[in-house]
C-alpha cells in the first residue's frame, strides 16, 4: 500500500462528491505528496483514473478494501504541479 | 536567434491558458434532469474544465429565488408565474411526481443516502466557478425578472452568447 500524507474520507458519498472533495483537498497538498481517498462508491475505480488523467495528477495506487463489512476502495493520488 | 522550446512545454502552456470548455443548456425544470446537469457541471469543473450552464425555459426555475413573486405587470404572465413555482428546492420529478408525493419520496431517499440535491449541487457549482447564464428571452416570456433570480447569476444573455461559448466547447449538452 502506498504511503499517504493526507487521508480523505468520502464514505457514503455518491458521484460526483468524492471527485469534488478530491479536487478541493488536493490543493492543500504540496507537490509530490500523496492523498489517500477512501470511498465506497464503486464508480471511483473508473472515475479516479479518469480524473487523474484529466488533471495531470498521478494515480499511484487503487486498492479494494472492506470497511464495516462493505466493499470500499482506496485511491492514492500523488500531487503534480 | 530563436530559442528552442520543447514541444511538450508549449503544449502544456497551451493547456494551461486554454482549459477545456463544457457548455450545458438546461431547458428542463425537472428535478432528475437538473440533477444530471449539475452533476456533470460540477464533475467537469472538478476536472479542471471551464463550465457554463445556460438556463432557459423551465430550466430557469432552478435558479429562481425561493418564493419570489412574478414581476410581470400583465395578468396573463402573472398567472403563469403563480402556476410555475420556482426555486431549486421545488423542482418536480419528470416521472412519478404524483402531485408531489413521488418527489418527496425521492427527496427522503436522497437524504437518507446523503445524496446532494439540486440546491446543494447548485451551491457546489457556484463554489467551483461554474458560470451561470440566464436566457433573457425566456425570462421575458415567463415573467421572470432578474430580481427574482438567485444571487450569483453571472450573465443575462441570449443565443449569441451561448453559441460563442459553445463553439469553443469540447462538450456541449442540451438537457
Amino acid at each position: 500500500m502506498p504511503k499517504a500524507d493526507v487521508r480523505l474520507d468520502t464514505l457514503g458519498l455518491f458521484c460526483p462528491m468524492p471527485i469534488i472533495h478530491t479536487s478541493k483537498k488536493i490543493k492543500d497538498l504540496a507537490v509530490g505528496q500523496v492523498l489517500e481517498v477512501v470511498s465506497d462508491d464503486e464508480g471511483i475505480k473508473k472515475d479516479m483514473p479518469a480524473w487523474c488523467e484529466a488533471t495531470g495528477h498521478e494515480l499511484v495506487g487503487l486498492e479494494d478494501d472492506t470497511i464495516n463489512h462493505k466493499a470500499a476502495y482506496r485511491a492514492f493520488v500523488k500531487k503534480r504541479s | 536567434m530563436t530559442a528552442a522550446v520543447a514541444p511538450s512545454e508549449t503544449l502544456a502552456a497551451l493547456r494551461e491558458t486554454k482549459p477545456e470548455k463544457v457548455t450545458i443548456v438546461l431547458l428542463s425544470g425537472d428535478l432528475d434532469k437538473a440533477m444530471a446537469a449539475f452533476i456533470i457541471a460540477t464533475g467537469a469543473a472538478a476536472m479542471g474544465m471551464q463550465v457554463t450552464i445556460f438556463f432557459t425555459f423551465w430550466g430557469l426555475n432552478a435558479i429562481r429565488r425561493k418564493g419570489a413573486a412574478s414581476s410581470a405587470r400583465d395578468w396573463l404572465r402573472r398567472m403563469f408565474g403563480l402556476l410555475n413555482k420556482g426555486g431549486a428546492e421545488h423542482l418536480p420529478l419528470s416521472r412519478f411526481h404524483f402531485g408531489g408525493l413521488g418527489t418527496s419520496m425521492i427527496h427522503s431517499v436522497m437524504k437518507q443516502n446523503r445524496m446532494p440535491g439540486v440546491p446543494e449541487l447548485l451551491r457546489t457549482a457556484q463554489d467551483l466557478g461554474v458560470q451561470l447564464i440566464a436566457c433573457t428571452t425566456t425570462m421575458g416570456l415567463m415573467g421572470i425578472s432578474k430580481e427574482t433570480l438567485i444571487d450569483g447569476v453571472d450573465q443575462l444573455a441570449g443565443v449569441s452568447t451561448y453559441l460563442a461559448e459553445a463553439r469553443q466547447g469540447s462538450v456541449n449538452l442540451f438537457i
